[in-house]
């Protein structure tokens, strides 16, 4: 059991790394996400539908050996964790633009209304009134996707990304000792997700009106 | 010149479907004017208004600030740049206030004008203390809006509309959402800017004010203005028979 620990601590540095980077991407994909789904272009609000429903619509499984296992026929040959990383990235893009439109279009209209009969632009609107107001809507259940996409990492075990539960599923086999490996694992998963919480809540609290 | 009408509204009309809002109304008013717009609900009041700064567009006809024409038909960019631009002159106050809740008074009042008339922050300062004195509320420089009481927070939008120096301010049942013991505070506010000549044009429920404050009364009912005069007319003795049964219901609620 010891003897494993060390094995696991990095394991789960790798999982921290997954869901670190691919938080980002998610982030960034759900904000372009987002974007074109609130764009007054309907080929942009077309694109921003179609990514979010294939998406939503398919299993996270499917798109990691879609991306790992699939992208050499096409010419790109991605290492196991990169693969992973964008996978999970593109995924998670997607609930995140839902979270980030539905925080946007939450905001009262009357605020909209009453900046833009001051004379500021569409532009001018968003950044200083919609968007402060909307990115306080969105932390808490931003929160609730980083939750999932932490625990969806555990996916990329089966493109073989030496991360926790790959970890515990490879130290059956030497330790015989299937219980108290994936009892680890899911421990330091919740550890993680733990941490993670203190974050978004304290973000959440820093963000929130006075 | 100095006759021309700072608002010209021709021939508005405005439907959404089949349903007609608007028929063809007209109206001019003047600098220093103050018009009230009375009806039932749903006559088209705040449609009217809220034509006049293009916020909920005619289907047709045109509204004019002073020389320029408000809802001029222009290419999408164009259009956004010339509207931003008409609208600084145009205050308006909306029944809920839509103050913006995560900026504190001052900010509220100078975010505007220090995005679009470059004011330094000094500059900026001193005119959101201008305008909180003018409304009373000077103390109430750093709360925040859930802070302040809804007649606090209407004369704050009051303070906020003000400040871009308007040329016309346009109030959407202002007291409307209000409890009756704070409307008072708010209609001060808006009597002392007609003794400061601000032209108004002034949405209202409350037959007395404007019976007090206004030098014009518009009656509006299912899209169209029935009658208008001096107040002393509209309520004292007015022509139509829509107008007299909507005022014996309203005057006798006021007492
Ligand atoms: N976006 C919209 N879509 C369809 N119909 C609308 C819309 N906005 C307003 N209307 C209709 O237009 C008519 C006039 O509405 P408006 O809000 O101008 O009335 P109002 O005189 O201000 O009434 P109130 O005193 O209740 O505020 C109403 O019949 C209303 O239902
Ligand atoms: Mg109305």
């Amino acid at each position: 059991m010891i003897r494993v620990f060390p094995f696991f601590l990095k394991a789960a540095w790798v999982t921290i790394q997954l869901s670190v980077l691919s938080c980002l991407l998610g982030l960034a994909c759900g904000a372009l996400g987002a974007a074109a789904r609130l764009s007054r272009s309907s080929a942009l609000r077309l694109a921003g539908a179609t990514y979010v429903s294939v998406i939503r619509g398919t299993p996270a499984l499917i798109q990691v050996f879609i991306l790992y296992f699939g992208g050499p026929q096409v010419g790109i040959q991605l290492e196991a964790f990169e693969a992973g990383v964008l996978a999970l990235g593109f995924n998670i893009g997607a609930y995140m633009t839902e979270t980030m439109r539905g925080a946007i279009i939450a905001v009262d209209r009357g605020q909209t209304e009453a900046a833009r009969t001051l004379g500021l632009s569409r532009f001018e609107t968003f950044r200083s009134v919609t968007l402060p107001q909307a990115l306080r809507l969105m932390v808490r259940p931003l929160g609730v996707n980083i939750n999932a996409l932490i625990k969806g990492t555990a996916l990329v075990a089966a493109i073989s990304v030496v991360e926790l539960t790959y970890t515990a599923q490879r130290y059956i086999g030497s330790t015989y000792k299937p219980f108290e490996m994936f009892f680890l694992a899911g421990a330091i998963y919740m550890a993680i997700i733990y941490v993670t919480g203190l974050g978004v809540n304290w973000l959440d609290r820093r963000v929130a009106l006075k | 010149m100095t006759d021309r009408p700072i608002i010209d509204i021709r021939n508005a009309a405005k439907s959404y479907g089949s349903l007609e809002v608007l028929k063809d109304i007209s109206l001019q008013v003047k600098r220093g004017q103050i018009v009230a717009i009375i009806g039932p609900s749903g006559s088209g009041k705040s449609t009217l208004l809220r034509a006049i700064n293009d916020l909920d567009p005619l289907t047709s006809g045109e509204v004019w600030l002073e020389d320029t024409q408000v809802n001029k038909k222009l290419p999408t960019r164009q259009y956004e740049a010339h509207i931003n631009a008409v609208r600084q002159n145009i205050g308006m106050v909306f029944q809920h206030f839509n103050l913006f809740p995560h900026l504190n008074v001052r900010d509220n009042i100078t975010l505007a004008p220090k995005m679009l008339k470059g004011l330094s922050k000094a500059e900026a300062d001193q005119l959101a203390v201008e305008q909180l004195n003018k409304v009373g509320l000077l103390d109430r420089i750093d709360y925040y809006p859930s802070q302040l009481s809804g007649g606090q927070k209407q004369r704050v939008a009051i303070a906020r509309a003000l400040a871009m120096k308007p040329k016309v301010m346009l109030f959407d049942e202002a007291t409307s959402a209000l409890d009756p013991e704070l409307v008072e505070e708010v209609n001060l506010v808006m009597k002392q800017l007609a003794e400061e000549h601000m032209t108004m044009i002034i949405v209202t429920h409350e037959m007395g004010f404007a019976q007090d404050v206004c030098d014009r009364v518009l009656f509006m009912d299912q899209g169209v203005v029935v009658e208008e005069g001096p107040p002393e007319v509209i309520f004292k003795a007015p022509a139509n028979d829509r107008t007299k049964n909507f005022l014996r219901k309203h005057l006798k609620g006021q007492n």
